[in-house]
């Protein structure tokens, strides 16, 4: 376990190192808050509504690819790690769940799903 | 040494010196990035604070801490605040895993003696290095689209959006590209009995021919994409759409000022070094010197050389951090941005299949390789599964060959 210890501090100190940059910010920054200065940026024009509004649908989309085949790509890393101690059965399944992957992929691919007509 | 000394030298120095480390680099890049620039603009870029303009950005980042941080009245106020450390931690806390040169033997006296202390040249390793390599370039994302959503301005909304869609797009790519590495990796360990996932394995299995032996060339179409992948990862041009300013002013910081504002500059900074770092531990032979091995150039090996030899592989891996970093900043003024549409599609269609091919020709190249008997050396023989060395080998003699007769004009295309 020991050799975790590090990886622990090191998010730890980094964590304490930007935590603690913003906040000698503001100790030296002036703070002169004005009702003009805290509106949204838009270049100058004052804004009529809330900002966040409807997104385009083909980001959820993209998200939910990215879930799929992310859980894909995980699943090769505990192959390709054993690869070498597996060889030939390991390839042999491999190459089958990359079959099954392809024809999802075509699928999609078919479907439009990284067509963005803009 | 003793076991409470070892471990806060572990645990605790080395973590400060490898963040302390890449912490000084960002004013280094910050100042390469503008003279660069510069110079590729034919001017003369920043040259009033300090030698040749070096001190500029420290100077900069004492302004930015002198500057009124603004937090609007509208925004979602923890998120606000919380994105830029959020942005800054995992860029910072990814090079734990990386080894940046040889294990330094302190002996008793300068030239001799017995060793008394190993000061290892990387904070852990553990048997983890590439998964959290992975883990931490995911958690990246949070940052910049927290950032985006928390400021409630449309520009940063848009910019986030963008963001966030982009860097899962070609994480995907990313994460491929290395499963070849690490499925080389694994085979080289299990002759040698090194820990698979490891980046030290990774930087063993490449000694041998000096730069020859070194990964980019043998998995040069997983090289590519992740070098494209990286790019995108770190939202530098041509893929830094999220930070458009021509259509989003400035994407998801628009809403920041002052150190906040600096902080997603150092963590973009820090994420190229590092990913750079990680680069050069996978594919360009980490911290090993690219003459080492080859016959003719033995003279130049000063590995057994007390000081020097525990410094030249640190000199080495900067240089090569150094140099990927002048190639990120070189592409950034060479190429114009992408279009939104063309970046999901190259990402999608092109990046994700060569990558998930390259993954089947090198797990079939090491399974047959594997039937033979052994995994290969780097010359290629004559049995028939090292026909793939061999096309390997053609396709750059061929590459170089059409290179060399196009510049002399022997071979251009007749109507210019």
């Amino acid at each position: 376990m020991s050799e975790y210890a590090p990886l622990v501090m090191m998010l730890l100190i980094a964590g304490v190192f930007a935590g603690a940059l913003p906040v000698v910010s503001a100790l030296l920054g002036r703070s002169r808050p004005s009702e003009r200065k805290l509106l949204p940026y838009e270049c100058g024009i004052i804004p009529e509504q809330e900002a966040i509004g409807p997104v385009s649908v083909k980001f959820g989309v993209t998200a939910m690819l990215f879930l799929l085949f992310d859980v894909e790509v995980i699943f090769f890393y505990p192959w390709a790690a054993a690869f070498g101690q597996m060889g030939l059965f390991a390839l042999l399944e491999m190459l089958l769940f990359m079959a099954i992957l392809l024809v999802g992929y075509l699928y999609v691919w078919k479907r439009g799903a990284f067509e963005w007509e803009l | 040494m003793d076991a409470g000394w070892e471990f806060i030298l572990r645990a605790l120095i080395m973590p400060l010196l490898v963040i302390i480390g890449v912490m000084s680099a960002v004013p280094i890049w910050i100042w390469l990035e503008r003279r660069l620039s510069a110079r590729i603009h034919q001017r003369l870029g920043p040259n009033r604070v300090g030698p040749a303009g070096l001190f500029q950005p420290l100077a900069d980042a004492v302004k930015l801490l002198f500057k009124e941080d603004i937090t609007p009245s509208h925004v979602d106020r923890l998120v606000y605040l919380l994105a830029p450390v959020v942005a800054l931690i995992p860029a910072l806390a990814a090079f734990a895993v990386i080894p940046f040169g040889r294990d330094l033997n302190v002996r008793q006296y300068l030239f001799g003696g017995p060793v008394v202390a190993t000061i290892p040249a990387q904070v852990a390793d553990a048997n983890v290095g590439v998964l959290w390599i992975l883990a931490l370039s995911s958690l990246a994302v949070y940052g910049v689209v927290l950032a985006g959503w928390a400021s409630n301005n449309k520009f940063s909304l848009l910019g986030g959006v963008r963001s966030a869609a982009q860097m899962i797009s070609y994480e995907l790519a990313l994460g491929l590209s290395v499963v070849a590495i690490v499925l080389s990796n694994s085979v080289f360990a299990s002759a040698s009995g090194a820990s698979t996932l490891s980046l030290r394995t990774a930087v063993a299995s490449q000694q041998g021919l000096g730069l020859l032996s070194w990964n980019a060339w043998w998995h040069l179409p997983a090289f590519l994409v992740f070098v494209v992948c990286a790019i995108a990862e770190t939202n530098r041009a041509p893929f830094d759409l999220p930070e458009a300013e021509s259509e989003l002013t400035g994407g998801f910081h628009t809403e920041y000022s002052s150190f906040r504002f600096a902080m997603f500059f150092m963590g973009e900074y820090a994420h190229m070094t590092t990913l750079s770092a990680v680069g050069v531990t996978l594919f360009l032979g980490g911290w090993l010197s690219p003459f080492a091995g080859i016959p003719l150039l033995g003279a130049l090996n000063v590995s057994s050389v007390p000081v020097l030899g525990a410094l030249m592989p640190l000199a080495w891996f900067g240089l090569k951090v150094f140099l990927c970093i002048a190639g990120f900043i070189w592409l950034r003024f060479t190429l114009p941005r992408m279009r939104w549409d063309q970046l999901m599609k190259l990402g999608w269609m092109v990046l994700l299949p060569v990558a998930l091919a390259w993954v089947a020709v090198t797990g079939v190249y090491h399974g047959l390789a594997g039937l033979v008997g052994g995994p290969r050396g780097l010359v290629p023989s004559f049995d028939p599964v090292d026909i793939y060395r061999w096309l390997v080998l053609l396709t750059y003699l061929g590459v170089g060959l059409m290179l060399y007769f196009r510049k002399t004009g022997k071979l251009a295309p007749a109507a210019a």
